[in-house]
């Protein structure tokens, strides 16, 4: 592997993982403040891809999509919330896997419905098209460019939020002990209903970025789901340090894993990872529940 | 004097700042029923998880008959004849009165990876658990748990603790919850047991202790201000002003 | 969920069990009977589906275990029938070292142990967590068993394993359609017996009480990971025997079958039928494939007929199909 290679192949590991992040970041808190498995997170992955692709096709311009799309996500998620899954907070986790496995048949169909079974084009926006030259003979194009960039950004601003703010207070204490923050006055349904919204715009913007990549198809959205839970379990449930270093190791691993090793074996790599740090540190690397 | 069954030297636990057991030591003697007195948040419940091996403890020793206990697995201290009942009523809901007592006496039978006999009509299980069930005061043995009374439910627990033939019962509040007439047929029950068995029990009803303890302790803040025997303890300033004081 | 199984009483079960596999039996005559020889290709589907679910409910139902790798292990044993019949079709070897073979004789019980071996070696790892935790790893488990077989072009891939020559039984033909449904149906039999003698073993009621108070269970002197991980590994066993009748039975095999959705529809199946009785999920698999296959013709939408049937068994339901029944057998006798 010569270093051009090894530097496209390193980017596109990171832009995978800077996706899988965004998506891991809410599912991560979901997961650490209710105590909730929530499988729909992939449809909302989808749901900001389909949206975005409409609003383009109408409009032509991808940046009003994206402006658009990404708190039109956001608002599917807090009806979703407040219509269904606020309801099984306090059942068991069979429930939860029931219930949003259930929701996950119905979005499929309904977008199914409107926008039907063919993939809907996504191009790449213009100014993005080109590719950029790194150094000497490597190139890489613009727009993955820019995902990185925008991943990089949110995922900044992401922690700033968490460390540094009030509200990012409420959110790791309701995270580590439910019950001590909401005993301490910290309104943990807001801060869910919050989250909950918050997580869903990042879901929807890792799949308008990634329409333009892979297909904006219906169930697009569960491999990435899958991902995403393996980057939460190996951070540790309702860590979002945990889910960025995750996130990465698993973009980096999964990439070069498929470029290096037979594809048996590539396919397996992260869930290898997986099993081997699980096998030593059972919750995850930044445990957050003590 | 005999050597003590259960011997706690130095032990501490911390929860973040708080500091549950300081530096505590204690012993209970073969036979004898020892009480746990003291105010809420005093450490008492994570003194009793310690010693069954549900909590870690940070520092310090504990010795059950002779042998160093301080880490080993809680199903191990239970096979070695450590057997508690908890502070919240913890039974099996979904199973009868005599499988849950049967399960304890399945434990010290030696493995489970008998697959094909059905338990509930093995009299090697089922007999034990009725004669358990029988010294508590339990009948319709094949009633489930989930559909008991709670004063029923805190015997039930009382039978598994002795279906396991302990050496020790560590008691958590046996009478928590429980109206006058069952607490009182209780502490008769654990006036009988203690003939027969060396307790260690947390209890807040204050004629239950000094009727059933050959020795009380006192925990505040994690640590042992007073022990000695109850009259002496009744007596003790000390004791009157840190806790007996403020009922 | 369960309504009272500490009524729980073997007997009756037993006679569930008897009645449920006698009406199974009688498909193959209501079908020559009606002359619709595609209701006998149902059952076939609907017994060994049952297979899976009533093993993941030994697991799900009695172990407390929501386990979201069981279509993974099924399609385990699918692909080891599949694979050696591959072999023995080209008379190459697999790994250079075994000959094929398309005697099922071998080939179901090595189904069975690859499949509970992989079970084993999963579970090790995902039953030292709980909670969210176990439900999140053994699904991403499934989808590592799902891509592994998709990239394993030699055996299709993608595309899946066609099965080429006949499947034998001790040397007689094994895949006709009337003697392989009874086949399978012997094989369900076989299974709910067993499954049913366990739960109620001194086994099963340590399995049993490990899901309903884990602290308690450790109080009284039992550990229960290694007893969880033997239940894990049978569980594992049976459904890799259920795939390698699907694959046996349709002669074919593909990672389609090993979806992570397709561990969710054994999920919904075991807690559709009732998880608290051995014979429960029967019920709910026979009644999960007559609908997907009646909706399925009504609507090519019937997915959104078929999530909100799921969201309103989990509201509605929670004792599944079973409670129903007793609902209904209560009415009928206050009548």
């Amino acid at each position: 592997m010569d270093v051009a290679l090894f530097t496209e192949q390193l980017l596109n590991g990171v832009q995978l993982g800077v996706q899988l992040f965004l998506m891991a970041a809410g599912l991560t808190l979901v997961f650490g403040i209710m105590n909730m498995i929530n499988l729909t997170h992939g449809s909302l992955y989808m749901i900001g891809a389909f949206v975005a692709a409409a609003l383009f096709g109408h409009t032509g311009s991808f940046l009003l999509a994206l402006v658009i799309a990404v708190p039109a996500t956001a608002l599917a998620g807090a009806l979703l919330e407040a219509a269904v899954l606020r309801h099984f907070y306090h059942r068991g986790h069979l429930d939860q896997v029931l219930v949003t496995f259930g929701l996950i048949l119905v979005l499929n169909e309904i977008v199914k419905m409107i926008w039907g079974a063919v993939p809907v084009p996504l191009p790449v926006p213009q100014l993005l098209s080109g590719s950029v030259t790194l150094f000497a003979d490597v190139t890489y194009p613009s727009f993955r460019l820019a995902i990185l960039g925008v991943g990089a950004v949110v995922a900044l601003g992401l922690y700033a939020v968490v460390a540094h703010t009030r509200i990012g207070m409420w959110v790791r204490a309701g995270a580590s002990n439910r019950d001590i923050a909401s005993a301490m006055g910290v309104n943990v349904e807001l801060i869910f209903s919050l989250v909950f919204a918050a997580g869903a715009a990042l879901a929807g913007l890792a799949g308008i970025m990634a329409g333009p990549i892979n297909a904006v198809q219906v169930g697009m959205g569960e491999p990435v789901l899958i991902l995403a839970l393996v980057v939460t379990v190996i951070g540790g449930v309702g860590s979002i340090k945990g889910a960025f270093i995750a996130a990465l190791m698993i973009g980096v691993v999964d990439t070069f894993g498929r470029v290096l090793l037979p594809p048996a074996l590539g396919s397996m790599m992260i869930f290898m990872l997986m099993a081997v740090i699980l096998a030593w540190r059972p919750r995850g690397l930044f445990p957050v529940h003590g | 004097m005999t050597a003590p069954l259960l011997e706690v030297k130095q032990l501490v636990k911390r929860f973040g700042g708080l500091v549950a057991t300081d530096h505590l030591d204690l012993d209970v003697r073969p036979g004898e029923t020892l009480a746990l007195i003291g105010p809420n948040g005093a450490g008492k419940t994570s003194l009793i998880a310690q010693l069954q091996g549900d909590l870690t403890p940070d520092a310090g020793a504990i010795y059950f008959s002779g042998v160093e206990i301080t880490r080993r697995p809680a199903h191990g201290r239970a096979l070695m004849g450590l057997a508690r009942s908890f502070q919240i009523t913890s039974v099996f809901p979904e199973l009868s009165l005599v499988q849950n007592v049967a399960l304890a006496v399945q434990a010290r039978l030696g493995h489970s990876f008998r697959f094909w006999r059905d338990a509930s009509s093995d009299s090697r299980l089922t007999g034990p658990a009725r004669e358990a069930l029988e010294i508590v005061g339990l009948s319709y043995p094949s009633r489930p748990a989930s559909d008991v009374s709670h004063g029923e439910r805190r015997q039930l627990e009382l039978a598994m603790a002795l279906a396991m033939q302990p050496r020790l019962l560590l008691l958590d509040e046996p009478m928590a919850g429980m109206g006058r007439e069952d607490g009182v047929r209780m502490t008769r029950l654990l006036n009988e047991l203690k003939r027969d068995y060396a307790m260690m029990l947390v209890e807040h009803d204050m004629n239950a202790v000094f009727a059933l303890a050959d020795r009380v302790t006192v925990l505040v803040a994690g640590k042992a201000i007073a022990t000695g025997r109850p009259d002496e303890i009744r007596a003790d300033p000390q004791v009157r002003a840190a806790y007996l004081g403020q009922k | 969920m369960a309504s009272s199984p500490a009524s729980y009483r073997p007997s009756s079960d037993m006679m569930a069990i008897t009645v449920i596999v006698a009406v199974l039996a009688a498909v193959p005559v209501v079908a020559s009977l009606v002359g619709d020889p595609f209701l006998v290709k149902i059952a076939t589907r609907v017994v060994v589906f049952a297979i899976a679910a009533v093993a993941l409910n030994l697991v799900l139902g009695f172990g407390g275990l929501v386990s979201l790798m069981h279509a993974g292990l099924f399609g385990i044993g699918g692909y080891v029938v599949a694979i050696l019949a591959f072999h023995a079709d080209d008379s190459s070897r697999l790994f250079d070292l075994f000959p094929g073979t398309t005697e099922l004789s071998i080939g179901l019980p090595l189904a069975m142990l690859v499949a509970g071996a992989a079970a084993a070696v999963m579970g090790l790892v995902s039953l030292r967590t709980s909670g969210v935790y176990f439900i999140m790893i053994t699904l991403a488990f499934n989808q590592m068993l799902y891509y592994f077989f998709v990239a394993l072009q030699q055996y299709g891939g993608e595309d899946g394993l066609q099965i080429m020559s006949d499947l034998t039984l001790f040397g007689h033909a094994a895949i006709g359609r009337m003697s392989f449904y009874y086949g399978c149906l012997v094989a369900l039999a076989l299974v709910l017996v067993v499954v049913q003698r366990l739960i109620n073993s001194r086994f099963g009621m340590v399995l049993r009480a490990s899901s309903q108070n884990e602290r308690r269970l450790t109080a009284i002197g039992i550990a229960p990971l290694r007893y969880r991980l033997t239940a894990f590994a049978l569980s594992g066993a049976i459904a890799g025997l259920a795939g390698a009748l699907l694959a046996a039975g349709q002669q074919f095999i593909s990672p389609a079958e090993m979806s992570w959705v397709r561990s969710g529809d054994l999920v919904v199946m075991c807690v559709l039928g009732g998880m608290a009785r051995v014979w429960g999920p029967v019920l709910g698999a026979a009644v999960f494939l007559v609908l997907e296959i009646v909706l399925s013709g009504w609507s090519t939408h019937w997915q959104l007929a078929f999530g909100l049937l799921i969201i309103l068994v989990v509201v509605s339901l929670r004792g599944g199909l079973i409670d129903l029944l007793h609902l209904v057998g209560r009415r009928g006798a206050s009548r």
